[in-house]
């Protein structure tokens, strides 16, 4: 029999409808594949092995008639940022120590709707501030990859690197995620994987952690484009509970997949080519632009002027409405409590020991810029900037229907290289922050690997509510590149 | 330096987090280099441009005026660090 780790999502639907296997044996595997790699990898924060359990018996119980949801037995790991009914949620910082949310966030109420079964919750950077899953509270998750020839432990991507780490090492079949600015594009370029961020309103934001409500979305992780598509349709709803959140019918994005790219004008934007960004990536960007050519598809240079000043842009709008955000993390309600000699000490103690480092420089950036005298030069001059990144987008949709760019400047790199500069690590979101700014759909998908060993990831940006396009071409990708990168195992205990 | 450190100190103590003086020092260099970085936005001309204020034009839902939730408040004080009954409780704030 084959791995059931190793299957995909759309694999493991198939077996399960065709009793090969019941979703407890598939539930049971991958729990144990977390049990013997946790200690190493720290993917999960909190492993839910009984939960899992008793749903994986409820979805064989399901499927013994014939019934059953889209997602009906497929086991999933869950970013600690959604809030799950009666299990702990922190987004992995200490000042929501033990928080166990009475609720249930909107996104994983429609998985588990759809039948699907919870592992546990995966680690990820304190409030999904971070490239690199450094700044979680419960420590770094170690990518499953490795550079040739070497033990150095390399980051999984952030700020959702327990989810991409989970993915790629076989401990779920597909993993939620955030993006806010790259959270969850750039993870996946870093584990081989495919991560996908919706046009903002796609997914409902209710029931997430927030850090930026204007830039914050939820999407996958998974091992493949059609994975990513089955998982997008079952999170995906309009929610009067949100009111960003988009009322419009969800497609039945995996019918879009393997439509292929007859027909369709790839834009690549010259602005992405920048200063120091290693010849491999440039190569990677070229590979891919070549077999989106091979299968049809017309390709054409665009210009997309503001890009080099997405990055700065948005450092004042993520920590700006971070600082506001954040601000509810006062010692009263819930999380943790710090003595105070009266009750602004309380606060303020109780900010100080929950926070850290990274979290307190946002919020003091944030709190700055939006600070008597200083809103219109910084907080409002950035939503301006985000008008003109903006217009470049629709300007570009006018003649090309996706996007092509690398997703990173370059690939995973080790375990505090770049923690000591927050500028350095900033920049790692260089070519997904646009994105996220503009409210368009990125999606990056496996393209190679580097001269490293490890794996690169290209993205494609569509236009908003497009994600159909990204699934026609990223399947088209998939392809050209061949099988799914896969780590080598050298983490589980036997 | 675009901020100093009695601005650091200030802008602490309206965000409600206290700092040790390493920290205060750490952090006016980290965020003077941040809005140093940031000023380049100065290069653009935004005089006429419009802020965005939401990805699609649409218009803002509204909803009932109606309760739909309440009624729920052991599940409100279920995760306060102190509770007295259904109140949270705090230092002292009034004399």
């Amino acid at each position: 029999m084959t791995d059931l780790t190793d299957l995909t999502i759309a694999k493991a639907r198939e077996g399960l409808r065709a009793k090969s296997f019941s979703a407890e044996e598939l539930t049971r595997a991958h729990l144990d594949a977390i049990e013997a790699s946790n200690a190493v990898l720290n993917a999960y924060v909190l492993p839910t092995p009984e939960r899992a359990v008793d749903m994986a018996k409820a979805s064989d119980a399901k499927l013994g008639k014939g019934e059953g949801g889209a997602l009906e037995g497929i086991p999933l790991g869950i970013k600690d940022l959604f809030c799950t009914r009666d299990v702990r949620t922190t987004a992995c910082s200490h000042i929501l120590d033990g928080f166990t949310p009475t609720y249930e966030s909107t996104v994983t109420a429609n998985l588990w709707a759809e039948g699907a079964v919870m592992l546990g919750k995966l680690n990820n950077d304190e409030f999904a501030m971070g490239s690199s899953n450094e700044t979680s509270y419960y420590g770094n998750v170690v990518n499953p990859w490795r550079r040739e020839g070497s033990d150095a432990p390399l980051v999984p991507g952030g700020s959702s690197g327990g989810s991409s780490a989970a993915v790629a090492a076989r401990l779920c079949l597909g993993a939620t995620a955030t993006d806010t600015g790259g959270s969850i594009r750039q993870p996946a370029a870093f584990t081989g994987t495919v991560g996908l961020k919706p046009t903002y309103g796609r997914c409902s934001r209710w029931g997430i952690v927030a850090f930026a409500s204007s830039l914050d979305q939820a999407g996958p992780i998974t091992r493949t484009v059609r994975d990513a598509a089955i998982m997008l349709r079952a999170m995906a709803s309009h929610d009067p509970k949100d009111t960003t959140s988009a009322d419009l019918p969800v497609p039945d994005f995996e019918a879009a997949v393997g439509r292929g790219v007859k027909g369709l004008t790839i834009g690549i934007p010259n602005e992405y080519r920048v200063e120091g960004m290693a010849p491999e990536i440039e190569a990677l960007w070229q590979q891919g632009i070549a077999w989106l050519k091979a299968a049809g598809a017309e390709i054409k240079e665009v210009s997309l002027p503001h890009t080099k000043y997405a990055l700065p842009s948005y450092y004042i709008v993520a920590p700006a409405e971070a600082s506001s955000n954040l601000a509810r993390y006062d010692g009263v309600r819930y999380g943790l409590r710090e003595k105070g000699a009266d009750v602004t000490s309380m606060y303020e103690n109780t900010r100080e020991a929950g926070f850290g480092a990274e979290v307190k420089r946002r919020i003091l950036i944030g709190t700055y810029v939006l600070s008597a005298g200083y809103y219109d030069a910084y907080y409002l001059k950035a939503q301006k900037v985000r008008t003109l990144i903006k217009r470049d987008f629709d300007q570009a949709f006018e003649t090309v229907d996706a996007i092509l760019t690398p997703t990173t400047p370059g690939p995973a790199f080790a375990i505090g290289e770049k923690s000591g500069d927050p500028l350095e690590m900033y920049l790692n979101d260089i070519f997904t922050v646009t994105v996220n700014m503009a409210g368009l759909p990125g999606m990056s998908v496996p393209a190679g690997l580097s001269s490293e060993g490890t794996p690169l990831g290209l993205q494609l940006i569509g236009r908003a509510f497009d994600e159909e396009t990204l699934f026609r071409a990223g399947q088209v990708i998939e392809d050209a590149a061949g099988p799914g990168p896969k780590p080598a195992d050298w983490w589980s205990k036997s | 330096m675009s901020v100093d450190r009695a601005t650091v100190r200030r802008i602490a103590r309206l965000a409600r987090i206290a700092i040790t003086d390493d920290e205060a020092a750490r952090l006016e260099a980290e965020l003077s280099g941040i809005l140093d970085w940031v000023a380049q936005l100065d290069e653009l001309d935004t005089s006429n441009v419009a802020p965005m204020t939401r990805v699609e034009a649409m218009t803002m839902k509204k909803r009932k005026d109606e309760v739909t939730d309440g009624f729920c408040a052991d599940d409100i004080v279920k995760n306060a660090p102190a509770v007295d009954d259904h109140y949270f409780v705090v230092p002292k704030i009034v004399e």
